[in-house]
């Protein structure tokens, strides 16, 4: 396989990069989102300008009571997913000069959520049939074509982003725009975003990015801004797709420490034929008595 | 703007990873009937070795049967049936699924031809030689599902990824000698009996440790549908082996009361694991307690390397 686009980049990204470890020769840089949700305002043109795009089908036009979240999970036809959060804080300062007490402030987190396009990619390492690969931007794409609704995949995935459509039994997720990629174009959500709490670009810069990010608002005094996903010695390889989160990620509905399930698998294939040997060996030693007791 | 004092642990309750979308009677029936007949075909190669032909027509038929049942039940469960041999594109040790394709690939066709020189008499060596394949790839038809299911991000499947191929190994030694034991007479079934109590066992005694391993993720064995079913899978399983192990050897209907209940425990155990998968994935309290806590360790250990 080969990719288009070389340059001294290509030269910088090679070792450790998952396009390249994927067989990809001069693969482009890997390409991700780092989405800022501390400048969300949850207008949720992300999820519009995605379903669009890629013709995802409607999913339920459900009120959910759950604030302004009535879209509730990433799954086969949500690709996008804005999660609302309401929070009962303390007052900022100017609540408390116009006599407001100290508990009676209110915040509100958004955060955009999409695949996190993992380094080390579960739901690619669990597919049976090849649907699912790795792209020369690194990121990871279901191949609609191919993919049989085995639904391995699913459960494998540590979080809950890839689901069946039950109308073509096939699995869907976030393409990361790989035919927008192919083009030069950034993808729908990135594109649609107004406030750029959705970026798009090669991911060592988005890091870089992030960084810069999170020591601003420190300084800002938001002590609570850290980055999720954006760790290469996470249990996920880093994510190709991080987020800057103002609290726990479970409270955004993102597992808080996300270990890809294929890291365990040596261990299990060695129980496994383990326990089949002493199966073999036990079922041997059955045979050698009598038939009476 | 200060955080907020207490957490929830959750967004508005929802699950964190998407549950699976396998059909309980497709996947977990295949769990059950899978086990079922990597052991009978064990026992049946057994039994062709050691002169117990009755024994070898009944496992064996009981393999082909049930092998079958589980090829049609694994297509039916895929979201596009016709696509089945999308399977055969690709071979990856990375993916268990994988592996238990080819497994079958090579398995169903010898345990069928197995039992088909049995019954016509046909190329009775082939047969034979077919068997004792059978027999051998058996053994990981048993135990390669307890890696299919913990290969995920199910919690109460994941945690209990040690315990499982041995669990899963138990519980079909313990279907298999069952059903012998049901089904073939008793000048011949000592073998089965012997496989049937070690099989229940051994599976009772893995239930166990892994419900120790799971920590708070085991209340989904314990309570729910999961719960009432692991119950009953442990009473039969308990029951059938004293029965079986104590009366089996003598009275034909203690064989067949024992031999059923230990046919019913594997099964019930398959659907009841099955089941606490289920509700650990949708119940996001699994996926986030237990890695808050690996996630606090972590930090309170990097901590304490950097205090030293």
């Amino acid at each position: 396989m080969s990719a288009s686009g070389e340059g001294i980049l290509n030269v910088m990204m090679r070792g450790g990069d998952p396009a390249t470890e994927a067989g990809w020769e001069d693969a482009p840089p890997r390409m991700g989102f780092f989405t800022d949700t501390s400048i969300c305002i949850g207008c949720k043109a992300c999820e519009v300008a995605c379903k669009e795009w890629n013709e995802v089908p409607e999913d339920g036009l459900d009120w959910l009571g759950s604030s302004h979240d009535n879209t509730r999970h990433l799954g086969a036809d949500t690709w996008r997913h804005v999660a609302f959060v309401e929070q009962r804080v303390a007052a900022p300062r100017e609540d408390e000069q116009i006599g407001r007490g100290a508990d009676e402030g209110f915040r509100w987190l958004m955060a955009s959520d999409v695949c996190k396009h993992c380094t080390h990619a579960a739901c690619l390492d669990v597919c049976p049939t090849g649907a699912i690969f790795r792209t020369e931007f690194g990121t990871v794409v279901v191949q609609d074509d191919i993919c049989n609704g085995c639904g391995y995949c699913v459960p494998a995935c540590p979080y809950g982003v890839l689901d069946k459509r039950e109308s073509d039994g096939g699995i869907h997720k976030c393409t990361l725009c790989y035919d927008r990629l192919g083009a030069g174009q950034e993808p729908a959500c990135a594109k649609a975003c107004p406030t750029e709490s959705i970026q798009f670009g090669p991911l060592e810069e988005l890091r870089e990015r992030a960084a810069g990010r999170v020591e601003l608002l420190h300084e800002a005094g938001v002590t609570e801004a850290r980055l999720y996903g954006e760790d290469p010695a996470d249990g996920v390889g880093g994510d190709g797709a991080f987020f800057l989160l103002l609290d726990e990620p479970e409270v955004y509905g993102m597992p808080p420490d996300p270990v890809v399930t294929t890291r365990d698998l040596p261990a299990m294939w060695n129980r496994v034929a383990v326990a089949a040997g002493a199966l073999l060996v036990g079922a041997a030693l059955c045979f050698g008595g009598g038939d009476r007791s | 703007m200060k955080r907020p004092q207490e957490y929830p642990s959750s967004y508005y309750g929802r699950p964190i990873i998407n549950a699976p979308t396998w059909k309980e009677l497709d996947v977990a029936g295949y769990l059950f009937l899978g086990g079922l007949a990597g052991a009978s075909s064990i026992l049946a190669a057994g039994a062709s070795v050691t002169g117990r032909p009755a024994v070898e027509r009944r496992s064996g038929a009981c393999a082909t049967t049930a092998i079958t049942l589980s090829l049609v039940a694994l297509v039916h469960d895929l979201g596009r049936p016709k696509r089945f041999l999308h399977m055969l594109r690709v071979a990856k040790p990375s993916s268990p699924m994988s592996v238990g394709v080819w497994l079958l690939s090579a398995y169903a066709p010898l345990a069928i031809a197995a039992t088909a020189s049995d019954v016509t008499g046909v190329a009775r060596p082939l047969g034979r030689a077919s068997g004792l394949g059978a027999a051998g790839l058996g053994a990981g038809v048993c135990t390669y599902t307890a890696a299919l299911i913990a290969n995920t991000a199910v919690p109460a499947w994941h945690d209990g990824h040690r315990e499982l191929p041995f669990l899963f190994a138990g519980s079909a030694a313990s279907a298999a000698g069952g059903f012998a034991l049901m089904t073939a007479p008793l000048a011949q079934t000592g073998p089965a009996r012997r496989l049937a109590v070690a099989g229940a066992v051994a599976e009772l005694a893995s239930e166990r440790l892994m419900e120790r391993r799971l920590g708070m993720v085991a209340e989904t064995l314990h309570t729910g549908k999961a719960g009432r079913r692991l119950k009953a899978a442990k009473a039969l399983a308990a029951g059938g082996a004293i029965v079986a192990g104590t009366l089996g050897g003598r009275s034909r209907t203690a064989a067949v009361v024992g031999g059923a209940a230990l046919v019913a425990g594997s099964a019930l155990t398959r659907f009841g694991i099955f089941a606490a998968g289920m509700t650990s994935a949708e119940d996001p309290r699994y996926t986030v307690e237990p890695q808050r806590a690996r996630k606090a360790a972590r930090e309170a250990a990097t901590a304490g390397v950097r205090a030293d």
